[in-house]
């Protein structure tokens, strides 16, 4: 078992990760590349719901976060077409 | 640790807010609402967490070691998945919504009517 | 109202907001102080009452079976009403992908990505199902197989096989098998109705290992019946959007 000093600490570290990637998710404009990152806050809140001792959520958050919402998003955005700024 | 996950729980939601309401595409509105959706299975899991906890599988730990809440876990497991169903139909609205006005700025979408 | 005004209401009712947050938040015992008598009740009797090791799924499938009837009923209602939002349009004609080559050049799908892709759906169909079932004794259950087994079938489509796809997932079968699903887990809850016990009771024979797969009683049936539902549900939403890039015209 790992000792609670250092759960503590990855716990911290994942959060403040967590943290910044909502807001790099949410500065970034281009639309594929807004995906992209958003698959990655998917990874990291898969990492961080594993730290909190919940396997079962990771394996949902993965599946979901890296398999459906990408595919569903990135055929929404093909349909749609190249924004015109 | 005492509060420091709740205030990341905050902070997601306004960043997550503040993206919905500056935002001029309607796919960006969409991705920035799974965004403050997600915060709340943080808030979820970050309630029933028990200091030095293991996870609730009995499989192979013996069968009363002390173990963080399951109940908040299976909450946030179907969230998860019926949130990315409900993502989904909101795109195939954006999508129609692109088909009959041409456009998927929200600013020019609500001047019109019917 | 201007963009900036819209910014500056946006801050102050923000503030107002994270206001009410922290002061909620304050309320709350800490975290890792988690002192509710619900959790640690579950865990006491779940593993000797349901005899699935598991005691998410039996949370899930059992103790809060009902939550997780209405959860399978807005997937199956997000589903369904997707086909009837993204019907076609009087003014649409359906177009074969021959003439949308036209003006968009598609190139070929390269070996890198065919390869792996096709040599990928066998085992990921098998590691879906294999989730799917084993929900009282694994971090598994019905929705994350589920999704992975509709992975496997997106994955045909991946490796460029669109109407291979298309024919794979008819959907007039998906429909059906989406139906089979909620209709089947629902069904489960009616029967304990009709031998009068209450609704979503466990009547099945509980097996005698904990954590089996023939164990738990109607836990692992309910994952079947919630596995295929996703499954279906999610390949019938890529296959309407599917339809929506490659087939019909705007």
């Amino acid at each position: 078992m790992i000792s609670t000093g250092l759960m503590d600490t990855l716990q911290i570290v994942v959060l403040a990760g967590v943290a910044a990637g909502a807001l790099a998710v949410v500065r970034t404009r281009s639309r594929i590349r807004q995906v992209l990152a958003l698959s990655v806050y998917g990874m990291l809140l898969a990492i961080l719901f594993f730290v909190f001792q919940a396997p079962d959520v990771t394996l949902s958050e993965l599946t979901v976060g890296a398999v459906a919402l990408p595919i569903v998003l990135l055929l929404a955005i093909a349909k749609v077409g190249k924004p015109e700024r | 640790m005492g509060i420091f996950p709740f205030l990341v729980v905050a902070w997601v939601v306004v960043v997550g807010l503040y993206g919905i309401v500056t935002s001029r595409d309607l796919i960006n509105q969409i991705v920035c609402l799974i965004v403050v959706q997600s915060s709340t299975y943080v808030l979820l899991l970050g309630v029933g967490y028990v200091t030095g906890g293991a996870a609730p599988y009995f499989f192979d730990i013996p069968l009363h070691t002390k173990a963080v809440d399951p109940v908040v876990q299976a909450l946030a497991l179907t969230d998860v998945v019926v949130e990315a169903a409900v993502t989904a139909l909101l795109l195939s609205f954006a999508i129609q919504a692109y088909k009959r006005f041409g456009t998927l700025d929200p600013h020019e979408l609500a001047e019109f009517k019917g | 109202m201007t963009p900036r005004q819209r910014l500056w209401f946006f801050a102050v009712a923000a503030a107002g907001l994270v206001a009410c947050l922290l002061w909620a938040f304050a309320g709350l015992p800490g975290f890792g102080d988690y002192p509710g008598p619900y959790g640690e009740a579950v865990l006491r009797v779940a593993v000797q009452q349901t005899n699935a090791t598991a005691v998410v799924s039996a949370v899930n499938f059992e103790y809060r079976g009902i939550d997780t009837v209405g959860e399978e009923f807005i997937l199956f209602a997000a589903a369904a009403g997707m086909s009837v939002v993204l019907r076609r349009l009087r003014k649409e004609r359906e177009t074969e992908p021959a003439d949308e080559a036209e003006s968009r050049t598609v190139p070929a799908t390269s070996s890198a990505i065919r390869v792996p892709a096709l040599l990928l759906v066998g085992p990921t169909a098998v590691i879906g199902w294999w989730l799917a079932s084993h929900a009282q004794a694994n971090p598994s259950g019905g929705f994350q197989g589920g999704v992975i087994l509709a992975s496997a079938f997106i994955l045909v489509y991946l490796s460029g096989e669109f109407l291979t796809f298309r024919r794979l997932s008819p959907d007039a079968l998906l429909d059906a098998v989406e139906a089979a699903g909620a209709g089947g887990f629902a069904a489960i809850g009616l029967a304990a109705l009709v031998m009068n016990l209450p609704y979503l009771d466990n009547y099945l024979p509980l097996g005698t290992i904990p954590g089996a797969v023939s164990s738990s009683g109607t836990i692992a049936l309910i994952s079947f019946f919630v596995g295929i539902e996703v499954a279906a549900a999610f390949t019938a939403i890529v296959g309407e959007l599917l339809d929506q890039t490659l087939l019909r015209s705007a």
